[in-house]
């Protein structure tokens, strides 16, 4: 299923997402803040964005690699759950909810850079790349200490930035935002297995392509890097 | 258990939901396989390095100025129902939103 085409309705969560069937459900701090933004206390919702503005940026920038686009999705994300405000019903974390927003409003930023391709949780999944370790070389103790910050940075945007947008969505929900696996599942409208799956490929093909500069025999690291660098 | 044995429970044993028997016998495999522990060790150290990047932050200039054209394309929306959105943080003027659905209101 395309996540960009999903519904925002936070449906109840399936068998495989479904971890309170006989736990008693500890209500969250934001039910109450939703119900009263429902009512109509803007403070309320104020907190909301408050509380998730930085999660949302990060999560857009990381699936467009765009911070303009990032910025207006942030807003509409938040314009957006306030309008709908009403289709949420608690049957998911306020900030999942928040997150399957942003995750197709990103998506469909995507799609519409790319006019001719159809930008979705599906797209380059199937590839066999990146399934199968192939660099078994030790990384230095510290990597990321041979490089400055500005260097660093660059390395780790281009490299997630080749990854999928399927990839790069799992591996920034699951590894850099820290949801559940079933968070992540019921955020992009896949299952558990199907999580799993894609965080292994997207965690390995990281894995492979980081390892080209941080690897501890390759002196020439550095120099690789400048070299890619240049258009 | 084999290097394909030990990939296909990579993930559950980074998440820490991989069974006791189960872990015993991934451990006796990274004891014995300098290939997977390499790989094992890589990717937890491509995982700190991401999580550790800062460059993906919302800068701190931009918390307020953000928060407040939220609120107050928020404000404009009046909340009705499937309401255009205004992409390009091209914030409308609350004032003029409500003028203009009184005028249309009218006729």
């Amino acid at each position: 299923m395309a996540a960009q085409t999903s519904s925002i309705i936070d449906e109840p969560a399936g068998p495989e997402g479904d971890l309170s069937a006989s736990e008693p459900v500890e209500i969250h701090p934001d039910v109450a803040l939703v119900e009263r933004a429902k009512a109509g206390d803007q403070a309320a919702f104020e907190t909301l964005v408050k509380q998730y503005e930085r999660q949302i940026f990060r999560t857009a920038l990381h699936i467009t690699q765009n911070r303009e686009d990032a910025e207006d999705i942030t807003q509409d994300v938040f314009v957006k759950a306030f309008t709908k405000l009403d289709q949420f019903q608690g049957n998911s974390k306020f900030s999942t909810w928040l997150v399957r927003i942003a995750v197709n409003e990103s998506l469909m930023r995507l799609r519409k850079r790319k006019t001719s391709k159809t930008v979705s949780m599906d797209q380059d999944v199937e590839t066999g790349e990146g399934s199968i370790p192939r660099d078994f070389a030790e990384w230095r103790p510290n990597p990321e200490q041979n490089y400055n910050q500005a260097e660093l940075a660059e390395i780790l945007r281009k490299t997630i930035a080749g990854l999928p947008p399927g990839f790069r969505t799992v591996f920034t929900l699951r590894d850099i935002e820290n949801l559940s696996t079933e968070e992540t599942a019921e955020a992009l409208g896949l299952s558990v297995p199907a999580v799993k799956s894609r965080l292994l490929r997207a965690r390995l093909q990281l894995r492979e392509r980081l390892s080209r500069y941080f690897r501890k025999t390759n002196e020439g690291a550095r120099e690789a890097m400048r070299l890619t660098a240049k258009p | 258990m084999n290097c394909t044995d030990f990939l296909a429970k990579l993930t559950d044993y980074f998440d820490g939901q991989i069974d006791p028997d189960l872990l015993a016998e991934v451990k006796q495999h990274l004891g014995t396989c300098h290939h997977c522990e390499v790989v094992v060790d890589t990717t937890r150290k491509t995982i700190d390095v991401y999580r550790d990047d800062k460059s993906y932050e919302l800068p701190e200039s931009l918390h307020d100025r953000m928060r407040a054209a939220v609120m107050q394309r928020c404000m404009a929306t009046g909340r009705l129902p499937d309401v255009e959105l205004k992409p390009g943080g091209k914030m409308p003027n609350p004032q003029e939103f409500i003028r203009e659905e009184t005028e249309r209101a009218k006729h």
